[in-house]
C-alpha cells in the first residue's frame, strides 16, 4: 500500500512551514483559509518548492530527504498535480493535452484515454483547443490530464476555487467519481467546508504554516467556526430505508435514523450527510403535527454566545450536531450543558455530502 | 527584369537568407540569457546587443572591418581554421547584415520568452517530462511567434542594411552589390535614375510582401494557438 509520508519545514513567503502528517489512499483534505501555506505544502510534495528540511517519502521511494541531499526533481516523482488555474497547454489540443505525460512524459498508464474521457465527460471536446474551453470544462481536462500521468499521488491544489458556484457543482460530480475510484492517496487542498464534506476521508486542518488537527471530516469541519467558516455538522451512517415515491431515504447514525430527501441513495451504502448549523432547530419537548421529519433527542454539550446567536453544541450517540439559534431563545429554554432537548432537523435541509466506499 | 537585376535580387536575398541562417541560433540563446538567465553581466550583455542598433553603421562596419577583414585576428583565425573569408566577399556582407539585424532578432524572442507562463513548464515537469522536452514541447512552440516576428524583422533589416556593409566589404558588383548598395551606385551616375527607380519600386514590392506574409504567419499562429493562454 502506498502511503505518502510527509515531515518538513521551510518558508513560504513571511512565514515558517512545519508539518507533518502522512496521507493514506483515498481523499486527504489540506484544509484552512488562504495563506495558510497548504498550497506551499502541496508544492514541496510535487518538488516545485523546496522544504528547507525534513523528509518526504511515498511508499518507501524517498521525494526529499534534507539530511541525505536528496531531492527529486517534480518529473521523477510519479505524480499528478492539478493546479488551481487549470494551467492547460493553449497551443495543444484537448486531446494532446490530456496525452500530454504519455508522449512528452513517458508514462505508461493503467487508464486508457478512453476511461478517462468518460469518466470526466469529455468526448465531445477532443479536438478543441482549451481558449475555447469553459473554465469548468478545462478544469475537467487539468484533472483528466493528471489522471493520465498515471499518478502514485494524485495533488489537487484548490482545483474549483477560480469557477463560480454553478461551475463548481457541475464539477464536483466528476471529482467525487475520482475520488471514490482511486486507491492511490489523493492530496486535496481546499479553504471550502462543501468541498471538503464531499470529498475528504480524512482532514488535515492547516493554521499558519502548521498542523492544527488532523482527523475526520466531521471532527474538524465541526469546529471550523474558528476558521471563520459556516458551521456544519457532519454525520456518517448506513441508508436503511429508501422510499423511491417520496424520493427519501433514512439513514441509521448511531442508535438514531435521520431521514433526508434524496432519492438516488442504494440501501446498504453508507453515506456522509451534512447539515447546516442554521438548519437545525432546538425544542424541549418532542411535538406531534410537524412537517420536520427528524426530531432527534440529544443532550447540550456547549452553548457559546457569539454575539446576537449562539452556537449549541448537541450530543446523540457518538455523534455532534452543531445548531446555531439566537442569544434570546437559548436564554429562553435556559440551555445549557446537560439539558437534554429534541434537534429538529427537516428532511430538506440534510444534504449527501459524500458516498462512502463500502470497505470490505 | 533585366540580368542584372535578377542577379542583385538574388545576392541580396542570399545575403540576408545566410545572415538568418547564422545568426538565428545565437540570438536564441542570447534572448533566452537575458529572458531567464540570472547572472551578473547580464546588463552588460543587453548592451552589447543594443549597441549595432545605435552606433553610427559606419562604425559597425570598420569594427567588423579591424576584427574580420583579412588582417584582423578573427578573419586570420577563421581563414586558417576553416578557409572562410570575408574580405571583399558576401560572405562578408551576410555577416554584416546579420550583426547589424541582431538585436532586431532578439528583442521579439526575449519578449515572447518572457510572456511564456512559467506554470505551463512547471506543469509540463509535473507530467513527467524532462527539460529539453518540456522546453520543445512547451516552452519553443509558446515563443515561436516571436521568433518569427523576430525572423521577419531581421530578414527586412539584413535585405536592406546599407552603412556596415559599404564600410567592411564595400560595393561590388556582383559579391558585394546587394539591393539598397546597387540603388546607391546607380544615383552615383548620370544616366542611373530609371534604373535606380525600376530598383526602389522592387523594393517598396518586396517590403510590403514580407509585411504581408509576417502578418499572415502571426494569424495562422494565433489560430493553431486557440487564441488564449488559458
Amino acid at each position: 500500500m502506498e502511503e505518502l509520508e510527509v515531515d518538513i519545514t521551510g518558508k513560504a513567503g513571511t512565514f515558517r512551514i512545519s508539518v507533518r502528517f502522512t496521507a493514506e489512499p483515498g481523499v486527504t483534505a489540506l484544509f484552512g483559509r488562504s495563506g495558510a501555506g497548504k498550497s506551499t505544502v502541496l508544492k514541496m510534495i510535487a518538488g516545485t518548492a523546496r522544504p528547507k528540511e525534513g523528509r518526504i517519502t511515498a511508499g518507501g521511494r524517498v521525494f526529499y530527504d534534507g539530511a541525505a541531499g536528496i531531492d527529486l526533481p517534480p518529473r521523477a516523482r510519479g505524480i499528478g498535480f492539478v493546479f488551481q488555474e487549470g494551467r492547460l497547454f493553449p497551443h495543444l489540443s484537448v486531446r494532446r493535452n490530456l496525452t500530454y505525460a504519455r508522449w512528452a512524459g513517458r508514462r505508461a498508464g493503467r487508464r486508457s484515454l478512453d476511461e478517462v474521457v468518460a469518466l470526466l465527460g469529455l468526448e465531445a471536446h477532443l479536438e478543441r483547443h482549451p481558449g475555447t474551453l469553459s473554465g469548468g470544462e478545462r478544469q475537467r481536462v487539468a484533472i483528466g490530464r493528471a489522471l493520465l500521468a498515471d499518478p502514485q499521488i494524485l495533488l489537487m491544489d484548490e482545483p474549483l476555487s477560480s469557477l463560480d458556484r454553478e461551475r463548481r457543482a457541475e464539477i464536483l460530480p466528476y471529482l467525487e467519481a475520482v475520488a471514490n475510484e482511486t486507491h492511490i492517496p489523493v492530496l486535496y487542498v481546499s479553504h471550502d467546508t462543501d468541498e471538503v464534506a464531499r470529498l475528504a476521508d480524512r482532514v488535515v486542518a492547516i493554521e499558519e504554516g502548521r498542523v492544527r488537527a488532523i482527523g475526520t471530516a466531521a471532527e474538524i469541519l465541526g469546529h471550523s467556526s474558528e476558521t471563520g467558516q459556516e458551521v456544519v455538522s457532519i454525520l456518517e451512517g448506513k441508508v436503511i430505508d429508501v422510499d423511491a415515491d417520496y424520493g427519501t431515504a433514512t439513514v441509521r447514525v448511531g442508535d438514531e435514523k435521520i431521514e433526508l430527501s434524496a432519492g438516488n441513495l442504494m440501501q446498504g451504502s453508507k453515506v456522509r450527510l451534512r447539515v447546516r448549523a442554521a438548519d437545525i432547530a432546538i425544542a424541549t419537548v418532542q411535538h406531534e403535527g410537524l412537517s420536520i421529519r427528524n426530531q432527534l433527542w440529544c443532550e447540550v454539550k456547549s452553548v457559546e454566545r457569539r454575539g446576537n446567536s449562539a452556537d449549541v453544541m448537541l450530543a446523540f450517540s457518538s455523534e455532534n450536531l452543531f445548531a446555531r439559534i439566537t442569544a434570546k431563545s437559548a436564554d429562553l429554554l435556559r440551555l445549557r450543558a446537560g439539558t437534554q432537548v429534541v434537534a429538529l432537523i427537516k428532511a430538506v435541509s440534510v444534504e449527501r455530502a459524500r458516498i462512502l466506499p463500502v470497505i470490505a | 527584369m533585366s540580368e542584372a537585376e535578377v542577379e542583385i535580387l538574388l545576392l541580396s536575398a542570399k545575403v540576408a537568407l545566410a545572415a538568418m541562417a547564422f545568426s538565428i541560433v545565437p540570438a536564441f540563446v542570447v534572448a533566452w540569457l537575458l529572458a531567464r538567465g540570472r547572472f551578473s553581466g547580464k546588463s552588460l550583455l543587453q548592451a552589447v546587443v543594443t549597441l549595432p542598433l545605435v552606433l553610427p553603421p559606419v562604425v559597425t562596419g570598420y569594427g567588423l572591418l579591424v576584427l574580420f577583414g583579412s588582417r584582423g585576428p578573427l578573419g586570420r583565425l577563421l581563414e586558417e581554421m576553416f578557409g572562410v573569408s570575408f574580405a571583399f566577399r558576401w560572405s562578408g556582407a551576410a555577416l554584416a547584415a546579420g550583426v547589424m539585424a541582431f538585436p532586431l532578432l532578439v528583442r521579439p524572442i526575449r519578449l515572447s520568452l518572457e510572456s511564456v507562463d512559467r506554470g505551463l513548464e512547471e506543469a509540463a515537469s509535473t507530467l513527467g517530462a524532462w527539460s529539453p522536452v518540456v522546453f520543445l514541447t512547451v516552452t519553443l512552440p509558446l515563443a515561436l511567434p516571436g521568433l518569427l516576428a523576430g525572423l521577419v524583422l531581421g530578414f527586412a533589416k539584413a535585405l536592406g542594411e546599407f552603412g556596415a556593409t559599404i564600410t567592411f566589404v564595400s560595393n561590388i558588383p556582383g559579391q558585394t552589390q546587394t539591393l539598397s548598395l546597387a540603388i546607391y551606385a546607380l544615383m552615383q551616375s548620370p544616366e542611373g535614375d530609371a534604373a535606380a527607380l525600376r530598383l526602389i519600386g522592387l523594393s517598396i514590392i518586396l517590403a510590403i510582401g514580407a509585411v504581408i506574409l509576417s502578418e499572415w504567419i502571426a494569424k495562422r499562429l494565433q489560430k493553431r494557438g486557440g487564441n488564449g493562454r488559458a
